[in-house]
């Protein structure tokens, strides 16, 4: 169980892994995650399901090595096992079966944008991508997202390459320039995502976002990872993880997010003077 | 004639402890079991065991401690209880099987509590017999949570030869066990060896499994399992639902607790995943997890760590003892006193916590007396961290996934009080996933009422329900 069968460098600092669990890989569906932990003394930590094959039994994790615990799943090599894993979690995200719906993937946000466009691609649903990254070298899943997508528009901070600018800038050129849509699924990072929904607002268009924040249990058991969605509190394990990115407190989810910052660092250093085996 | 007094349970000293994670009450020695085993009056009709959910053969078994014959001591408490270490540490014993005790109107009742303990852990200072494993019936049964409803029924049916394979959400079993109560009640160790003793039983335990989610029930009767008992605990945690509740630094008592005992927070960066340490910490409620919240603040170096409840202390649904052991430590309790505003700073981090005082009314559908608030009485309590323990309610997950389950508006599955049949055929459910948030001894006694039905069930015609 959770061996990892195939571990890829997608970029300096993004890693993809499939990993064999056959019950998540049974029952998987876009939008859905699992938590995991690496190691004994271990946190639990969420990851969209970026994949599932049901007749491989594995399911495939894309994730940036950002803090303690993704570095220290980035240690894993082929052949290792991850301690724990759980799942499927989450409500499956609801897609429409016609029309057409820009994904916008942030980042490391692609990779769990990308079982949504390929459920998107199956009902005939017409997919049109806008994907970006900091630089070129950070740009993930391109073949995959252009397999599924009939445009795929790419953008860089830096402009090393495709458009430059952000990826809210690029959707608002392409609605501006008469793009049809009739629904925008939007994962990456916070401010991203936030940026997206304030493009999108004024056209009244529907958008989607995934939600990402600090789990523990991932069952409805804690209550770390709630935010506010049109004045209610949810919990994003049980509600979610998507949402309304129009109703979303979005103030409130970047500060939640950073709640651990300097507990973070702590680790890290620790991590680095040998405590992360 | 004088009256002989209890034997004390020798404690930590509180100062100390109030720092510490290790275990508050140390345990009995030898000689002061026997001192209390003395006492008993071995009563031919023994209410006690009547005041007991799973029905502990208490008179024997503290005789047995008497004649310094603790292998059979131990014996007797384990067929009807297969967690007896747990129950002589977190049972309400004074609610229970003590307030039976003829001895009670001399103001000292039997410790039993302290005597079961005593057996259990000598047991385990010399190595717990691994029990014989019953001949195989070829039956399979399916337990959902392995906290002490299921591993209860798990127990009992693996005594009478069912195949039990329990499935656990969290990486690791024990359910509230290990994830609530706090080490310097209920050590971990302690945890361990009784699912070790029921794993002895022949039960299997699978984690890392949300039944609802990773496979359905439907799934596990499909795979041949007979039958279902349902444990899942009472696992979503309230909030009040006032301003401020999402600040960082507010918790639900859950989260606090689940970081500090599952996760082992207190030993970060050793172990991987922290908990905010708050200087000036305040708990809203009083229950026994309130009192373990607060309890965890201090030992995590608080300097301040308050108590707010709504209700005065004669209403605090906490255990009599708990509310001692807080006081001596140095906790702080407010009562008549309730939240109506989480005060943050600039950056959005807890500041404050703004409370009105209450007092009480006309008693309400509990019969306590109703806490009303007093106009105009508002005041701000300075606080880093505010930690919500206002109970908890059923996880829908099962009832959403499982058709033909029926639960109640606020979560409850439906169920048969004496057998736990639920409204579905074939499945059957007991503790707090019934309840709501009760104690670990009487979700024990339903998953013991609920393996027996089972029992009774798989064994005759299997018609009606």
């Amino acid at each position: 169980m959770n061996e990892i069968l195939v571990k890829k460098d997608l970029t300096p600092v993004t890693k993809l892994i499939v990993v064999r669990n056959p019950y998540v890989a049974a029952k998987a569906q876009p939008g859905q995650f699992i938590i995991l932990r690496v190691r004994e003394n271990g946190e639990r930590i969420p990851l969209t399901i970026a994949d599932f094959d049901r007749e491989e039994d594995t399911i495939t994790l894309v994730f940036q090595e950002v803090g303690f615990s993704t570095k220290l799943l980035g240690k894993l090599e082929v052949g290792d096992s991850i301690l724990n894993l759980v799942g499927p979690l989450g409500i499956p995200a609801e897609l429409p079966t016609s029309g057409t719906v820009v994904a916008v993937g942030g980042g490391v946000g692609v990779a769990p944008i990308l079982p949504k466009c390929k459920e998107l691609h199956k009902r005939g649903v017409n997919v049109v991508s806008i994907i970006g990254a900091r630089s070129e070298d950070l740009i993930i899943l391109e073949d995959e997202m252009r397999a599924c997508s009939s445009e795929v528009h790419i953008c860089t901070d830096d402009g090393s390459r495709g458009f430059k600018g952000f990826v809210s800038d690029k959707l608002k050129e392409l609605i501006d320039g008469g793009l049809k849509c009739d629904e925008v699924v939007a994962v990456g990072p916070i401010p991203m995502m936030r940026a997206t929904c304030e493009t999108t607002r004024p056209y009244g268009l529907k958008t989607w976002v995934s939600m990402n924040p600090i789990m523990v249990d991932g069952t409805g058991m804690c209550g770390a990872c709630r935010i506010t969605v049109g004045g209610q509190t949810k919990f994003v394990c049980v509600d979610g993880p998507m949402f309304d990115g129009h109703e979303v407190d979005w103030a409130e989810a970047w500060r939640r997010a950073g709640m651990y910052r300097d507990e973070e660092k702590v680790a890290v250093e620790s991590c680095q003077c040998g405590g992360g085996k | 004639m004088a009256v002989k007094e209890r034997t004390p349970m020798p404690m930590q000293d509180p100062a100390e402890r109030a720092r510490n994670f290790s275990q508050v009450a140390t345990g009995y020695t030898e000689e002061m079991a026997l001192a209390e085993a003395s006492r008993c009056l071995q009563c031919k009709n023994p209410r006690c065991v009547e005041g007991c959910p799973v029905s502990v053969q208490i008179p024997t078994f503290i005789g047995l401690i008497k004649e310094r014959k603790y292998r059979e001591a131990i014996e007797t408490i384990k067929q009807t209880n297969n967690l007896p270490a747990v129950c002589g540490r977190v049972c309400p014993q004074e609610s229970q099987c003590e307030s039976k005790c003829v001895l009670l109107r001399t103001g000292h009742p039997i410790a039993i509590g302290r005597l079961e303990r005593f057996a259990a852990d000598w047991e385990a200072k010399g190595g717990a017999l691994v029990p014989e494993k019953p001949a195989p019936n070829g039956k399979k049964v399916a337990v959902v949570g392995a906290g002490p409803s299921g591993l209860t029924a798990a127990g009992d049916l693996a005594k009478l030869g069912y195949d039990v394979t329990i499935y656990e959400s969290l990486h690791a079993p024990g359910g509230v066990l290990i994830y609530g109560i706090p080490e310097f009640r209920l050590p971990k160790d302690v945890v361990r060896r009784e699912v070790d003793y029921v794993k002895a039983l022949g039960v299997k335990i699978v984690t890392d499994v949300v039944v609802g989610r990773t496979f359905t029930i439907d799934d596990l009767f499909d795979e041949g399992f007979e039958a279902v008992y349902v444990g899942t605990g009472a696992g979503l945690p309230m909030f009040m639902r006032i301003p401020g509740e999402n600040l960082n630094g507010v918790y639900s008592a859950n989260e606090w607790l689940t970081r500090i005992n599952l996760m082992k927070a207190y030993l970060f960066p050793e172990w991987d995943t922290p908990v905010k340490k708050g200087k000036k910490v305040a708990v809203v409620g009083a229950g026994n997890v309130a009192m373990d919240a607060v309890r965890c603040a201090l030992r995590l170096g608080a300097e301040e760590a308050s108590i707010i409840y709504r209700r005065s202390r004669a209403e605090m649904p906490a255990r009599a003892e708990e509310v001692e052991n807080a006081e001596e430590e140095g906790v702080k309790f407010h009562f008549l006193t309730n939240p109506v505003e989480v005060l943050g700073d600039e950056k959005g981090w807890v500041k404050g916590l703004k409370c009105v005082k209450m007092e009480l009314g006309e008693p309400d559908k509990s019969g306590r007396r109703r806490p009303v608030p007093i106009e105009g009485s508002e005041f701000v309590m300075d606080c880093d961290t505010v930690i919500m323990s206002l109970g908890t309610s059923p996880n829908p997950i099962l009832s959403q996934t499982t058709s033909g389950l029926d639960a109640q508006s606020w979560g409850g599955l439906i169920a048969d009080e004496k057998t736990g049949r639920t409204t579905r055929q074939r499945i059957w459910a007991g503790g707090d996933a019934v309840t709501g948030s009760a104690t670990v001894i009487l979700a024990m006694g339903a998953g013991k009422a609920a393996a027996k039905d089972i029992h009774e069930y798989l064994s005759g015609p299997q018609d009606k329900w």
